[in-house]
């Protein structure tokens, strides 16, 4: 009987979590949205938020065979990255637009880099970003919840860029603030804009719960919007007006869900610091003084690739260490 | 100054399970027929036999003289013949030189066991020479000879002794035991190694989730000036030496260093019994308490154990296995280690034996890194396992270096937490031991 025993190094017990545990978690935090977007936006999120889950599934599991590599769509990561990247669409999004996003997000960005934990960015925003720039027109067709007539409709940061009249670029401050959503509306995500970023409120409610599961901790976040909202005062922004920096773009969403994702942001506790300032420094500049109403995916994407660069400076400093 | 709650950063809530036996008494085990004590159960030179195949000996007879002096020497826990001296597997993995002694039965004390005289009466020297001709090392593991420890070099200033009774590992409530059925034993084996070291001040620290071990202890040292109770966070490793000073005194003793760096000395509150006995009785260190506990054993109990004594019989003692066992356990389930035959003999270090069932014992599949952090999160050092782990997988043991990796004290929470169920610390000890093979070399 002796040669049944194992035998192997300490420790002997591990604790209950695991990968899969965790990737359920944000899809339960997200769940609230996912409802939301459908209840504001019809059928046609559901429907894109469904395509961008398969195809991001089928497409791991055919990546993963072609390399022979172990299918591991079992640990939920590609159905995260499906409805984050399904999140990032507008409802008038065509079916294929997801299709080849989540190709693009999970073979090239995810699988091509080693798979999971080892891509360089987040897969559902550099997915995003290749379809901004690929089909910008379709990736930016906005329309309110409820359109029945599909009439486009101005997301509040374009509105506040842009003004209410179109894309003309004269408006002023006080013309566009007339026409902004009322506060709760943006709030609750009665507004144009991305399915999944509208709804600040299902948002948070998801986002508090990764935050007691201990999936995600402060450091991101919250370093992240308190410095957008800093520099958007700096940069002389109305403070009427960051109410809606907060809540209407894709901030809470980017801020909670997107630039925590492990594999492309820093471990280090400092590190978390830097990225979400550095994020939310971006943020700012870009949505004031960029050429885009919006900036979080781009900040994001930067951030992600400066990650190595912040880990290697930012290294806690170990116990009883002399320096 | 406030001695309640303390604790220190990183570490992990494990399952203590310490249910199985932390309400069941003490026990005496059953006189083995046959004890195999090793020549070798410390850190430190192995010692020469002092009896011959043949030969009749008694309990407390010194069979094995330590001739250097970072080392310690061996007694026999039953009288009877030695049978045999020969290499055998010893638990710590190391084939050592064992003595095979057949028990009479009798349990006849050896001469030399008599009381040693009041603390008092007795010379900081002449209790230093009690503990090292006891045979005493560190009991909560690592088996260092105590006084060794106990005899820092002048230039280090030692001001404050702390007796180690977190018992954060675990499973084990021998310790446990000990500070509430013996509570005095602990304060007088406090005494002692305040009096050998020449300190006045002294603390014994033990989690807060054994109240009724706090409670006995303040009873006892109650009228005592120079002693304080401590409770701690139970949280792992509370217990390893440097945590527990930090937690106590809030001193950090410095990477590399040892506690006498900070004018600390930590010992194990068995250490203390130990030595307490080895005072007041004259007894050298041949029986110590264990926790004999897990899913894998029919009845749990805390044993006191003669050393020597194979971990069969003490298995059989216990109602045996429960079921088909999956992975047997010397010490506690964070940091002991794993035996491949129940052949072996209990020693100094044993502060228990944990049978695993074959289910807790199976290997979980290992994934790849999520890069969550929670490995730094844990880090009592503030290491970065996840990147240790990587360099030593890819054999870059001088990176490891530059991140510390000698700082890292194994005690496993890294690996513990991880969700991917990676093997952290068992790869970063693998770079440990190349980082300090490469540095000999170097030399």
């Amino acid at each position: 009987m002796d040669n049944t025993l194992i035998a192997s190094s300490s420790p002997h017990i591990r604790s209950e979590e695991t990968v899969k545990r965790i990737m359920l978690d944000v899809i339960i935090a997200l769940t609230p949205a996912m409802i939301g977007s459908i209840y504001f936006f019809g059928f046609s999120a559901f429907k894109l938020i469904l395509i961008s889950i398969i195809s991001s599934v089928v497409f791991e599991t055919i990546i993963q065979k072609a390399f022979k590599k172990e299918v591991t769509v079992n640990d939920l990561s590609a159905v995260v990255t499906g409805i984050l990247l399904a999140f990032n669409l507008p409802a008038t999004a065509p079916w294929w637009l997801p299709v080849i996003g989540s190709a693009f997000a999970i073979i090239v960005v995810k699988q091509l880099f080693g798979g999971l934990g080892e891509n360089f960015m987040n897969p559902a925003l550099a997915a995003r970003a290749m379809l901004l720039s690929s089909w910008p027109t379709l990736m930016s067709n906005f329309i309110a919840p409820g359109a029945v007539d599909g009439a486009t409709s101005a997301t509040p940061l374009s509105i506040m860029k842009y003004g209410a009249s179109d894309a003309a670029a004269s408006a002023t401050v006080a013309e566009a603030g007339n026409t902004l959503p009322a506060l709760k509306e943006m709030f609750l995500g009665n507004i144009g804009g991305c399915i999944g970023e509208t709804s600040a409120l299902l948002l948070l409610i998801g986002a508090a719960y990764l935050l007691i599961r201990g999936v995600i901790n402060w450091r991101i976040p919250f370093t992240y919007i308190g410095t957008t909202v800093i520099v958007l005062l700096l940069l002389g922004t109305d403070s009427a007006q960051i109410p809606y920096h907060i809540f209407a773009g894709g901030l809470i969403l980017g801020a909670f869900y997107m630039a925590t994702d492990y594999a492309s942001s820093p471990v280090t506790p400092l590190g978390q610091i830097i990225f979400g300032i550095g994020a939310g420094l971006l943020t700012a500049i870009i949505r004031v003084k960029g050429g885009y109403p919006e900036g979080v995916s781009y900040s994001i994407l930067l951030m992600n690739v400066a990650t190595p660069l912040i880990e290697r400076f930012t290294s806690p400093k170990v116990f009883g260490e002399v320096k | 100054m406030n001695l309640e709650n303390l604790t220190f950063k990183g570490g992990v809530h494990v399952p203590h399970h310490k249910d199985l036996t932390e309400r069941i008494p003490l026990k005496r085990a059953k006189e083995p027929e046959m004890v195999i004590i090793p020549l070798q159960q410390h850190i430190g030179a192995p010692c020469q036999p002092l009896v011959k195949v043949g030969e009749t000996v008694k309990v407390g007879q010194k069979i094995g003289q330590a001739e250097a002096f970072v080392s310690a020497p061996v007694h026999s826990s039953v009288s009877g013949t030695v049978k045999k001296i020969a290499p055998m597997a010893s638990p710590t993995g190391m084939t050592v030189n064992c003595i095979f002694i057949e028990s009479d039965g009798k349990g006849e004390l050896h001469e030399s066991v008599k009381p040693k005289g009041d603390l008092e009466s007795l010379s900081q020297k002449e209790v230093l020479e009690i503990i090292k001709e006891a045979g005493i090392t560190g009991m909560g593991g690592a088996g260092f000879p105590t006084h060794v420890k106990l005899s820092p070099p002048p230039e280090k200033k030692i001001d404050t002794i702390i007796l180690n009774g977190a018992e954060c590992e675990p499973y084990l409530t021998a310790d446990h035991r000990l500070m509430v059925e013996r509570p005095e034993k602990v304060v007088l084996g406090l005494k002692a190694i305040m009096k050998a070291v020449g300190v006045d001040k002294g603390f014994i620290a033990v989690e807060n989730n054994k109240p009724d071990a706090l409670k006995a202890l303040r009873e006892v040292v109650k009228n005592e000036a120079n002693i304080e109770i401590a409770s701690l966070k139970a949280k792992f490793p509370q217990g390893d030496e440097k945590r527990i000073i930090n937690a106590v005194t809030g001193r950090e003793v410095p990477s590399g260093g040892l506690p006498m760096d900070v004018g600390v000395v930590v010992d194990n509150v068995g250490t203390a019994n130990a030595i307490a006995e080895a005072v007041e009785e004259g007894k050298p260190l041949f029986e110590r308490i264990a926790t004999i506990t897990g899913k894998g054993i029919k009845e749990p109990q805390n044993l006191i154990i003669k050393i020597g004594t194979p971990f069969k019989d003490i298995i059989e003692q216990c109602g045996g296995f429960n079921g088909t066992p999956g992975k047997i356990v010397m010490g506690g389930p964070m940091m002991g280690l794993s035996q491949y035959s129940i052949e072996v003999p209990a020693i100094k270090g044993t502060s228990g034996i944990l049978v695993l069932s074959e289910q807790e014992a199976k290997p979980e599949l290992v994934q790849p890194c999520i890069k969550c952090g929670k490995c730094l999160e844990v880090c009592p050092v503030n290491l970065q396992p996840l990147y240790l782990s990587k360099f030593s997988l890819n054999r870059r043991y001088d990176r490891a270096e530059e991140f510390h990796v000698l700082d890292c004290i194994e005690c496993g929470s890294c690996s513990f937490i991880c969700p991917a169920k990676r093997p952290l610390v068992e790869s970063i000890r693998l770079a440990k031991r190349e980082v300090i093979a490469n540095k000999k070399k170097a030399k």
